[in-house]
């Protein structure tokens, strides 16, 4: 018997500051999936291969649920349909009771095809075209107006039409996050939203039902969402007082962190990142304190994606090749690149090798396979001795790499589901060139 | 492969090259491959002994030796 071989390895030791949060030596490997062998899904579906678990969606939807629904009285939760797209997943949501947030009006059809129910679409964005909203008029999904031009196109819109189209007046204000976000929505403190809300109910032609806004995005400070519910309930209570007109929800969008870690931080984002119960005390604690009469709340919404999904989704990848570097760093390269792991650009996404190895680590810078020198995963991750032919798992890939992978150089994978039983679902199969090529026509001087 | 003759070798992998204050750490492998080299065997004969011990195809080996042969260079270790 002979002994398990490692490639023979030198590292420089390097003198500096102990670091008591450092992670212990060696990795650990991940051997299985929600129950199922990582190498029984490469071997029945090849690598690189998205998977996701139906058993962490609910378990996320439910958390989120849990942190609010036990703080305050009416939540309901939107799903974010552009941090992932795949169906399986938006039905998983929606099956658990969320409603669909969508910003184009593709993705209010696929919310349509889904089975939501129009009244139950919020449909967010910069950007909706007249046939858009007129989509959203006859389904009666929630438009939340964005801008001064979109709210007169859909006063054009909604003329002479019988019933009112429902809307919400996205708003954007200082909650203390720097660099604000100011480019969605009407501005509160110089009155620009004021004086859009004043013309809604005055123009009679449609139905003011919401306020909604959205501060940004990986927002680590909860305080910062209790001003803005505190400031968006105040404005739904000057609605009430001065334009008569009952706000029946406060949308407070989403943003919430999941626990990757963003780069650059010095910290892992498990020990930084707040947990939903903090920000779920922040808002609630902010709107059961604003002066609403009891019984009087308005409905909280939220548009979580990213706190919602990216814990579910794992990828698959294969080492193809490790070489060295001319300064002589290790570099190894995966069957995945940025063209699948959209997010490695944001984070510094934890990797795991799929079997034993020894606490040898080496220095590794990680690249993917593409032939453009942006296709780097890890600048530099300590990963343990592996060989062409091993594979990895990243972990907490769900959020927005399942709608912002791109079809260059490779195509993209199979994605399978994990059901709660440990069975194995394809649910988006691996493209083909065929499927690549379909919409392309080739000139006749050219065949 | 011949390693300087300065450069100061442990059984556990410890490399100190007294030149310039440099300290490295080698895995078992490495280590004993270094042993051996300083013991005056030459690479076939160190390459015969891994493949007849260790579970690994001669074509990695032969990858994994030129990868350990650069750094070496790399880190200024052979002469």
């Amino acid at each position: 018997m002979k002994q398990p071989y490692e490639r023979p390895t030198i590292r420089k030791l390097n003198a500096g500051a102990l670091n008591k949060f450092g992670p212990r030596a060696g990795a650990r490997p991940v051997t299985a999936l929600d129950g199922v062998r990582v190498d029984e899904l490469v071997a029945q579906f090849g690598s690189p291969l998205f998977v996701l678990s139906e058993r962490q969606l609910r378990r996320s939807y439910q958390a989120a649920m849990r942190a609010f629904g036990t703080r305050y009285p009416q939540v309901q939760l939107a799903w974010s349909y552009k941090t992932n797209y795949l169906n399986a997943v938006c039905r998983t949501f929606h099956q658990e009771g969320a409603w669909a947030e969508v910003v184009s009006g593709m993705e209010l059809e696929k919310a349509l095809l889904n089975g939501v129910p129009g009244p139950h679409i919020l449909f967010n964005g910069p950007g909706k075209r007249r046939a858009d909203l007129l989509r959203a008029c006859e389904v009666d999904a929630v438009i939340h107006l964005d801008h001064a031009d979109e709210l007169h196109l859909l006063l054009d819109v909604a003329a002479g039409r019988a019933r009112c189209p429902r809307v919400a007046l996205r708003v954007n204000l200082d909650a203390g996050i720097v660099p604000q976000w100011d480019r969605f929505g009407f501005n509160l403190e110089n009155g620009e939203a004021w004086q859009a809300l004043a013309r809604i109910v005055a123009s009679g032609r449609l139905e003011l039902v919401g306020l909604h806004c959205h501060i940004g995005t990986y927002i680590l400070q909860p305080a910062a969402y209790a001003t803005a519910a505190a400031k968006l309930a105040a404005l739904a209570l000057r609605c009430q007082r001065e334009l008569n007109t009952t706000i029946h929800y406060l949308d407070l969008g989403g943003g919430f962190p999941s626990t990757n870690t963003l780069k650059g931080a010095y910290l892992p984002a498990l020990d930084t990142v707040p947990s939903l119960d903090e920000y779920a005390e922040a808002i609630t604690g902010a709107l059961l304190t604003a002066g609403f009469r009891a019984g009087e709340l308005p409905l909280l919404v939220l548009e979580a994606g990213r706190a919602l999904v990216d814990d579910a989704g794992s990828l698959i990848g294969t080492v193809l090749a490790n070489k060295r570097l001319a300064d002589g760093r290790r570099a190894t390269i995966l069957d995945f690149g940025v063209n699948l792991l959209f997010t490695s650009f944001w984070y510094d996404h934890h990797l795991s090798p799929t079997r034993e190895f020894s606490n040898q680590t080496e220095p590794t810078v990680l690249y993917g396979p593409l032939c453009m020198n942006i296709d780097m995963l890890r600048e530099s991750i300590a990963l343990p001795l592996l060989a062409p032919g091993d594979q990895v798992v990243v972990h907490k890939v769900g959020a927005y790499n399942m709608s912002q992978w791109q079809q260059f150089i490779n195509l993209r994978p199979n994605v399978v589901l994990i059901d709660q039983a440990s069975q194995v679902h394809l649910i988006r199969a691996a493209e083909t060139l065929e499927y690549l090529q379909q919409l392309e026509q080739v000139p006749i001087h050219l065949m | 492969m011949k390693l300087k003759k300065n450069i100061a070798t442990s059984e556990a992998g410890f490399i100190f090259n007294p030149a310039t204050g440099d300290s490295f750490a080698a895995n078992p492998l490495a280590a004993d491959i270094l042993a051996r080299a300083k013991a005056g065997l030459d690479a076939a004969a160190i390459k015969a002994d891994i493949l007849e011990r260790y579970d690994v195809a001669p074509g990695q080996l032969e990858k994994d030796w030129d990868d350990l042969l650069a750094q070496l260079r790399e880190f200024n270790l052979l002469d």
